[in-house]
Parts: C-alpha cells; sequence; structure tokens
C-alpha cells in the first residue's frame, strides 16, 4: 500500500453489512431461471435409465413433430461437428509432478451426446427444444432408444480387480490416476516403531446439492453476431474460453456473464456437457435458448464428489510422537475422470495436515466405475484425508491409551517451525510449505472452550446412568489461493464513482461487500462510491473464477494493487490540474483536496472530464487499471473442530451437545461474512457427518435422486455452533490474507466419528465410515455387542 | 398439450388473470404468467421449501401446487413483503443478522417466518427451529437465520405499530 496516511478507520477487518442483499430479500434477484429474453426457447434433456449399455437407434422422428418442438438433437447430429469435453485446465499435470512423481493419468473425454455406449445413469443422450419445457419434456416419452444392456461395476476397489467389467468398452482397465509420493523410509520407520495401528476409512459419495441447480442461456445477438451467454458457473472465464473452442469462435465473440447464482460449492466450478451445448443450439437456431437443471438431473447427472477409501497405517514412539503414515487410497472418479489429478492429490498433499510426519508414503489409484463422475466439491479432497488421518491418530490415542488432544499436541507443527516444509510437493508441484499458523494455540483454545476434563468426568458420571457421551477433535489445514492468477480493473467512472471488475463472481460468498471493502481502503474513498461487477467475460480479459478457496486472496489482491495504482494516478492528473505537488494532495470525501486547505476541493467527476482536455498530458485515460495477482505460495488456513455428543445405544441416535470450531485464516477482511462461511461450511459438513449418502444398487441405479433419500441437514440437525479465532496474517500477499471457504465442511466427519466412537467405547464400536445414521450405528452396536471386547 | 383454463388470483393485493394450462404449478404461474421470479424452484419435490408461498395467509409450496387450484385465493410471495415504507420487520433483521448467503431460499423461509410470526408473534427459539424445519439452506447452517427470525419478534414486541403496518397489509389469516 502507499505509505499509510493519517485517515478515517479502514474498512477491513470490519463487519460491514452485505450490500448485496436488498435486491435478495425483495425477491429481486436475478438468478439464471429468471431471465427473460422475448423468443426464448427451453431445453430438456433424454438420460440414460441404465448404468452401462450400447446404444442403438436414438430415434428423434416422432419427437421431433411433436408441438411445440423446434429442434432435437442426438449424437448424430453432433458429429463433425464438435469435440467432446474436456476440462483441459484441470487436466493439466504441473511440471514437477510429472517430473518428480510421474503420474498415470488418463483422460476420457466426455461425449457431449452420447454415442454408442452410455456409462452411467443419467448421462445425456438426447436434447429436445422446445417452446416451453413443458413441451420439451413431452417430447421425451417419444424418443425411441434401444439398450443392451452390459455389465456395469459400482464399487471402485471391484472396479480395480482382474477380470473387472470394463466401464468404458474401449478402455485397457478402470485406471483413471495412479500415483505413489512420499518422503522418508516409511519401511524403516515402521521397524523401529513402538505402535502400530492401521485401519480402512472411507468417506461416502456426496452431492453438493446447491440449493439452485445447474443452469445456462445462451443467446447470439443479431445485431452484434456475438454470443452471449449467461451461466450460473463458479468460472466464467473458463466457460467462455470452452464455448470458444468448442463453437470454433474467436474468444472476444464470445461473452460469458455469471449472474446471481444459488450456491455452487464446487458443482457449478467445473465444466459439463450441458454448458457447451445450449451454446451450439443457440447458435444453430439465432433464438435465445435455456436449461434450467432440475433437481432429479442435479442429484443424478450432476456431479457426484468425495467417495474415498484410505487404508491408512501410522506408527509412533511410545510417547505418542507420530514416526510414520502410509496410507494407500483409492478414489471412484465416476465414468470419466474429469478432473484428474485435482481431487486426489489435494487429498494427497493435505493428508498430514497439521503433525510432523518425517516419513510419509502415500499411493493413490483413480477408479472409474459406472456412476456419474465425481469432482471438486467444499474441500475437495481434504475431508476424505482428514477423515483417515484424525480418525488414525484416535486409533493410535486408544491404542497407547493417551487422551486424543494429547497426541495431537505432541504432534503438531509449532509457529516457530513456520514456514514448514512436509518434504513433499504441493499441487503446484513445488516444495510443500506452510506459510503461518498456530496449531497449539487452536488446540489450547478448544479443549479450553469445551472443558475437555469437564466433559471427562461427566462422560464417566454419565456411563454410570447408563447415557454414553463421547468427545472429539479433528485438525486439518486448507491450501487456499491457488493461482495461477485473478485479475482485476479499477476505474473511475465519468460520474465519479468507481467501478471494480473481476474475474471471481460470488455464489453468496459477499463479495460485493468484501471486495469493496479492500478497494475503498487502498483508493481513501466510501464503500457507497464503490461498485463491484464480477465474473462478465467482456470487462476484463482474463479471470480464473472463484473455487479453490482461492477469490478473496487473489481477487482481492489484485483489487488492491490495482486501487493503489488508480489513487496514484488520481493524484499525479489533480496535480498537474491543480498545479500543486502530488504528495500534498489526499482524496477525501470522494474528492481531491490540497491537504489543510478544504477550499481547494475538486471532485473526481471534475477530473474525469478534465482529463479529454488537458494539454501536455499523454492523452490517456489514467484513471482506471487492470492488475493480475499471481499467488508465490498457498496461504494455508487451518481448522480445530471439537465436539461433545451422545449417543443413544438403544436407537443409534447422536445429539451433538456442544460444537466449537477454532478457525485460523489470516487476517479477516469481514468477520461477519467469514464466521459465516465458517458455520455454514460446517454445517454441509455434518450433514456429511450424519445424513447425506448419495447411494447406488449394485445395477447402477441411483437409489437416493430425491431430497426425501438424499438427505440434507436441517434446522434440526445443525446445533449452534461455537466459533474462535486465530489470526495468523499470510506473508504470501500483501493484505496478509488467507482463504476460508472451504475449511468448515473438512473436519465434522472426522469430528464426529471420533465422538461418536468415543461414546460408543464401552461397546468395541469402531468408525470407519460416515455418515452416522442410527440404522447404521444400531448394526455397529450390534455387532459390537456381539464380540464384547 | 392439456387444456387452458383463465384463473384469477389475488397477488400480493393484485387481482391478476391469466390463462393457463392445467398442469402449470403454482410457481410457474407466478414465475412466467406474473413475472414474480422472487419464488424460487430448489427441489419441485416440496422438500425443500424455496418456493414457500402464503396462499388465503397459509405457508404453502407453490410447487406441488396447480395453478388452477390457486383460482379465487389470495396469495403473498417475497414480493408482497416489503411495502411503500421499506422491508418488513422480518426482512430488516435477516438483513442485519446476516440471515442468509447466496440468497436463493431466502423468500421460502421469509414467507414461512412471516407465517409463524402472523399465529405466533412471540416464538420461542424451539417453535422458530419447529416452524422452520421444513426448509433447506445450504449456505447458512441456519443458526443466523433463527437469530434474524428471533430479532424479528423482539422488534415486533419493541415496535407493535411498525409489524403491524408490516403484515396486516398484506396477509390475512
Amino acid at each position: 500500500m502507499t505509505p499509510e496516511e493519517e485517515g478515517p478507520a479502514p474498512f477491513i477487518g470490519r463487519s460491514i453489512p452485505r450490500v448485496e442483499d436488498d435486491r435478495l430479500l425483495r425477491g429481486q434477484g436475478r438468478f439464471i431461471d429468471d431471465l427473460q429474453i422475448e423468443g426464448m426457447l427451453e431445453v430438456a434433456f433424454l438420460r440414460s435409465p441404465v448404468a452401462h449399455a450400447r446404444i442403438h437407434e436414438v430415434d428423434l422422428t416422432a419427437a421431433a413433430g411433436l408441438p411445440g418442438v423446434v429442434a432435437v438433437y442426438n449424437a448424430a447430429a453432433l458429429v463433425g461437428r464438435v469435440e467432446p469435453l474436456l476440462n483441459s485446465e484441470e487436466l493439466r499435470i504441473p511440471e514437477g509432478i510429472r517430473s518428480t512423481i510421474d503420474p498415470v493419468v488418463r483422460i476420457q473425454p466426455m461425449p457431449l451426446l452420447a454415442s454408442g455406449e452410455v456409462n452411467y445413469v443419467g448421462q445425456a443422450i438426447a436434447m429436445v427444444v422446445a417452446e416451453s419445457r413443458y413441451l420439451a419434456e413431452d417430447a421425451l416419452e417419444v424418443i425411441d432408444v434401444r439398450y443392451d444392456e452390459l455389465p456395469a461395476v459400482i464399487d471402485p476397489e471391484a472396479a480395480l480387480e482382474e477380470g473387472s467389467p470394463r466401464v468404458l468398452l474401449e478402455a485397457e482397465d478402470n485406471i483413471g490416476i495412479h500415483l505413489e509420493h512420499g518422503t522418508g523410509d516409511v519401511d524403516q520407520a515402521l521397524r523401529s516403531a513402538a505402535v502400530i495401528v492401521e485401519d480402512t476409512f472411507a468417506s461416502q459419495r456426496y452431492v453438493p446439492s446447491p440449493m439452485e441447480c445447474r443452469g445456462i442461456v445462451a443467446h447470439r445477438d443479431p445485431f452484434s453476431g456475438r454470443l452471449t451467454v449467461w451461466s450460473n458457473t463458479q468460472t466464467p472465464h473458463r466457460v467462455r474460453g470452452h464455448i470458444a473452442s468448442c463453437l470454433g469462435l474467436p474468444a472476444d465473440d464470445v461473452h460469458v456473464v455469471a449472474v446471481d447464482v444459488g450456491g455452487g460449492f464446487g458443482q457449478k466450478g467445473i465444466l459439463v456437457v450441458e454448458e457447451l451445448l445450449i451454446p451450439l443450439v443457440a447458435q444453430d437456431l439465432g433464438r435465445p435458448v435455456r436449461w434450467t437443471e432440475d433437481r432429479q438431473e442435479n442429484l443424478t447427472a450432476g456431479s457426484h464428489a468425495r467417495e474415498q477409501i484410505h487404508h491408512i497405517t501410522a506408527a509412533a514412539d511410545e510417547s505418542g510422537r507420530l514416526l510414520a503414515v502410509r496410507d494407500r487410497f483409492v478414489v471412484n472418479l465416476g465414468a470419466r475422470n474429469m478432473v484428474g489429478l485435482v481431487v486426489p492429490y489435494n487429498s494427497l498433499c493435505h493428508l498430514i495436515g497439521p503433525y510432523r510426519v518425517p516419513n510419509v508414503q502415500i499411493e493413490a489409484t483413480g477408479a472409474l466405475t459406472n456412476t456419474m463422475f465425481t469432482s471438486p466439491y467444499r474441500g475437495a479432497g481434504r475431508p476424505e484425508a482428514t477423515f483417515a488421518m484424525e480418525r488414525i491418530m484416535d486409533r493410535l490415542a486408544a491404542k497407547l491409551e493417551m487422551e486424543p488432544a494429547e497426541l495431537r499436541a505432541r504432534n503438531v507443527v509449532t509457529p516457530q517451525e513456520m514456514p514448514y516444509q512436509t518434504g513433499l510437493l504441493d499441487r503446484r508441484g513445488l516444495t510443500q510449505q506452510y506459510d503461518s499458523g498456530d496449531y497449539p494455540e487452536m488446540l489450547d483454545r478448544a479443549v479450553k472452550m469445551i472443558d475437555l476434563p469437564r466433559v471427562r468426568t461427566e462422560q464417566q458420571k454419565a456411563r454410570v446412568d447408563g447415557r454414553y457421551v463421547g468427545v472429539g477433535f479433528a485438525m486439518y489445514l486448507e491450501a487456499t489461493a491457488l493461482g495461477p492468477f485473478e485479475g482485476a480493473k479499477v476505474s473511475v467512472l465519468p460520474s465519479g464513482r468507481i467501478r471494480i471488475h473481476t474475474g471471481a463472481p460470488s455464489q453468496g460468498q459477499g463479495h460485493r461487500t468484501t471486495f469493496v471493502q479492500i478497494a475503498a481502503d487502498a483508493l481513501g474513498v466510501e464503500m457507497g462510491e464503490i461498485e463491484l461487477v464480477a465474473g462478465d467475460t467482456a470487462t476484463i480479459p482474463f479471470g480464473v473464477g472463484t473455487i479453490a478457496s482461492r477469490a478473496l486472496v487473489t481477487a482481492e489482491n489484485a483489487i488492491h494493487q490495482a486501487a493503489v495504482l488508480v489513487r496514484q494516478r488520481i493524484l499525479d492528473s489533480a496535480a498537474e490540474l491543480m498545479e500543486v505537488d502530488p504528495a500534498d494532495l489526499e482524496i477525501a470525501d470522494n474528492q481531491v483536496v490540497v491537504k489543510g486547505s478544504p477550499g481547494s476541493a475538486m471532485s473526481l467527476a471534475e477530473l474525469m472530464r478534465a482529463i479529454p482536455m488537458t494539454q501536455g498530458g499523454s492523452g490517456r485515460d489514467g484513471l482506471s487499471e487492470v492488475s493480475y495477482f499471481q499467488p508465490p505460495n498457498y496461504a494455508t488456513s487451518s481448522g480445530l473442530h471439537a465436539v461433545v455428543v451422545e449417543v443413544q445405544p438403544a436407537t443409534g441416535r447422536v445429539e451433538i451437545l456442544d460444537y466449537v470450531v477454532v478457525h485460523e485464516a489470516g487476517r479477516i477482511v469481514n468477520p461477519q461474512i467469514a464466521d459465516a462461511q465458517i458455520v455454514g461450511g460446517t454445517a454441509q459438513g455434518i450433514g456429511g457427518a450424519l445424513l447425506e449418502h448419495m447411494q447406488y444398487d449394485e445395477a447402477g441405479q441411483p437409489v437416493t435422486s430425491t431430497f426425501m433419500d438424499y438427505r440434507l441437514p436441517t434446522v434440526d440437525t445443525v446445533p449452534d455452533i461455537r466459533l474462535a479465532e486465530v489470526v495468523c496474517p499470510s506473508p504470501t500477499n500483501a493484505l496478509g490474507v488467507k482463504g476460508l471457504g472451504e475449511g468448515g465442511a473438512v473436519g465434522p466427519p472426522a469430528a464426529l466419528a471420533n465422538a461418536v466412537e468415543d461414546a460408543l467405547s464401552p461397546f468395541g464400536v469402531v468408525i470407519h465410515s460416515c455418515p452416522l445414521t442410527p440404522d447404521r450405528l444400531w448394526a455397529l452396536l450390534r455387532a459390537g455387542r456381539a464380540t464384547e471386547r | 398439450m392439456s387444456e387452458q383454463i383463465d384463473i384469477t388470483v389475488t397477488v400480493n393485493g393484485e387481482a391478476r388473470s391469466a390463462s393457463v394450462e392445467a398442469r402449470r404449478t403454482l410457481a410457474d404461474v407466478l414465475r412466467d404468467e406474473f413475472g414474480l421470479t422472487g419464488t424460487h424452484l430448489g427441489c419441485e419435490h416440496g422438500v425443500c421449501g424455496a418456493c414457500t408461498v402464503l396462499v388465503d395467509g397459509a405457508p404453502a409450496r407453490s410447487c406441488l401446487m396447480l395453478g388452477v387450484q390457486a383460482d379465487g385465493a389470495d396469495v403473498t410471495t417475497v414480493e408482497g413483503l416489503a411495502t411503500d415504507h421499506g422491508m418488513s420487520t422480518l426482512q430488516e433483521a435477516m438483513w442485519e443478522r446476516h440471515g442468509f448467503q447466496c440468497g436463493f431460499c431466502t423468500p421460502g423461509f421469509l414467507m414461512q417466518a412471516t407465517a409463524l410470526l402472523q399465529e405466533n408473534p412471540h416464538p420461542t427459539e424451539f417453535e422458530v427451529r419447529e416452524a422452520l424445519s421444513g426448509n433447506i439452506c445450504r449456505c447458512t447452517g441456519y443458526q443466523s437465520i433463527v437469530d434474524g427470525v428471533l430479532q424479528a419478534a423482539r422488534s415486533t414486541t419493541d415496535h407493535p405499530q411498525e409489524a403491524d403496518q408490516v403484515s396486516a397489509s398484506q396477509v390475512e389469516l
């Protein structure tokens, strides 16, 4: 920042009420399904009802003849026109990973409409374009497809066995990814270890389930000939690039606009076939076209997530000091490897988390199955890894007969060791280095907040009364600020107001408030004078988007950089006009004034009007700047969840008695918004720990395809969550900020499983997976009683 | 295609007429025929509550009701909560307590909570949670929504006039 000057308190760090809320509260939001364009057509998809089959004769004749049907498409209609879908950005293998680890990453492009073979229930086979969605769905009923069913494989470990049915007929096997990475010598460490524990811990399949399903509107403007696409994507510039290359258009002729978005959580952060097909139809027909996903489509044919199985071993000396961790895990990729290493590698590089582990060996395998493909969902591999690591830590504590919190205290990296290098490579293929954090302090706070000694005393007393109380901890790290860059354009408008453009749109995170707080501080103007336009590709040439807990760090630093430059330009231009030294000027109340001479003011609007007429100047508009921020390293946030539960052995019901989250995410821009992100993420994690489970039957039929079966947490599920904050500003950026969007969702499955297992320790129950539903716990209890330890 | 039926519905105090297919849901009629897109569709099978509106004063899932069934009814949507005097006490409280993030489920929560506060102006936290237990929010974790409704109830106690002004003009019970 420019040298600090005296002025009002900065906006950063204050709980400024959100400026975007008024419209949303009045029902005036503009979500994708709210857009109305004269003559707009609607699309419905015919999707595979079987998990694996050869398909023949997708006969569209009857459908094409129905009233209101404007066009029908099958794979044959696309031949020679469009390539299958590849998420090229996500499938890139960083050079350091390629040269050091040399992973197997097999790519299976996704045909936009299935041709010859379907590989999962929900795969798009045909598309109807009609005057209304009702009419389009009517036409789906009369499309004739013949399916010759093939064997399907659903279980990822079964898919890896020799002789397993192949998910894709043309593939040599069902392996999408394989890699091994580590540090030190695990075998030798295991030989010298006093204690070794090993077990299998699995994360179930989830659906991210934003309240708004996916959707897209495309329209070719008859005047300019350009294609405008409104999308509820998290990554508009990437969507622009994909549409342009798919349709053979210059990227400049595709204009993608992110509208109000009803939650994304990662599901709207990858490219999907529908996002290419709708623009194609709009180009073909010259009319505006919309596709709005319905909930059943979202649950079965919107991307799924998590589903990993970890076979993990931990070794320690007699004092509980970790010597080694070995983990062999399998990721269920679904029917295609759509996002490459993103999730498996994120699991890998977050596995050991806050702990000092000198010897690490990790093997990751991505298995193809005849299920919906999986992609990053809030946490993106971290919750799965944390579940394995934090469960094995509790198994280790049990074996050592040590308080789990104490075991953690003996193993966490200390602030004195920061920046800390793990010996592994990070996602970029560079040396993994934690930038800052205070894990011992977090642990200390959490133990005090739940009053661990009191909980232990009450646990003993409760058992006497036949009540089962338990406590669980889960610690995790969250490498945030994924690169490679984000950009911002900051401009003074003719009115004197300021407008910011960036490529990172909001799906509810409150960017119009937090991004503006940063700009207001850098410019020295009031927040009310600044507005944000995020995710409109026509207004800033390049962008990445709001994924991977990155937007706040990358976009806000870009905004900060651009705003600092604009501020200097304002002062320089005003100085020239006012014939004073720029150092004698300041910005106050949206005016440039000579310090100590309030009568000398020049408003920003006057300054703007004067620029085109400035004699002797460069003639350029100096009051607008584009700046790109490239994070030099990950800003590593951290969290610790501590939960106290009571479990009823008779019913298997879990009641949360206390839930504490201690988080560390650098300098906080807006505490109210940050806390809400943590709490909201934690609620999603609690949903996964207790309820959510996307299930298929053995034939590959999804059996949880409504919200009655795929159970999301409600107000009855989520307890009041108590928060505490530790602040360790990140040295990786000028603002000292870190991302925090995903962290809350990472801890709950591990913390709750640890607490439930602790509560049920008299029964010898070991928790290997979630959700901790009453029926699953009751079954474990019955098995536990049968084999009373 | 099914037959068109003429309906007249009082929406947010104003009589609106339309000719609609019998199969069209009330939600689609409100959104497409009357342009009231504040009512959002989250699941279209009656579980999430995002599409909740008040029909003759009682909360109803507009995705589970046909438009023709609303013929002659009095319907209040989220667009009807604010008046010329500004947003309702509940809307203000939801803003102050950061009772939503993406805002997609918010209209349903607002309508459900409006109905609760009509029937029970001073609910306990338990009663608020019970009333909202059929609405799903994926962003907030609910705490701030419950806080918002409780704050609105307290404000109603503090400023009875304001509360009357907000609700009586819109909702009959």
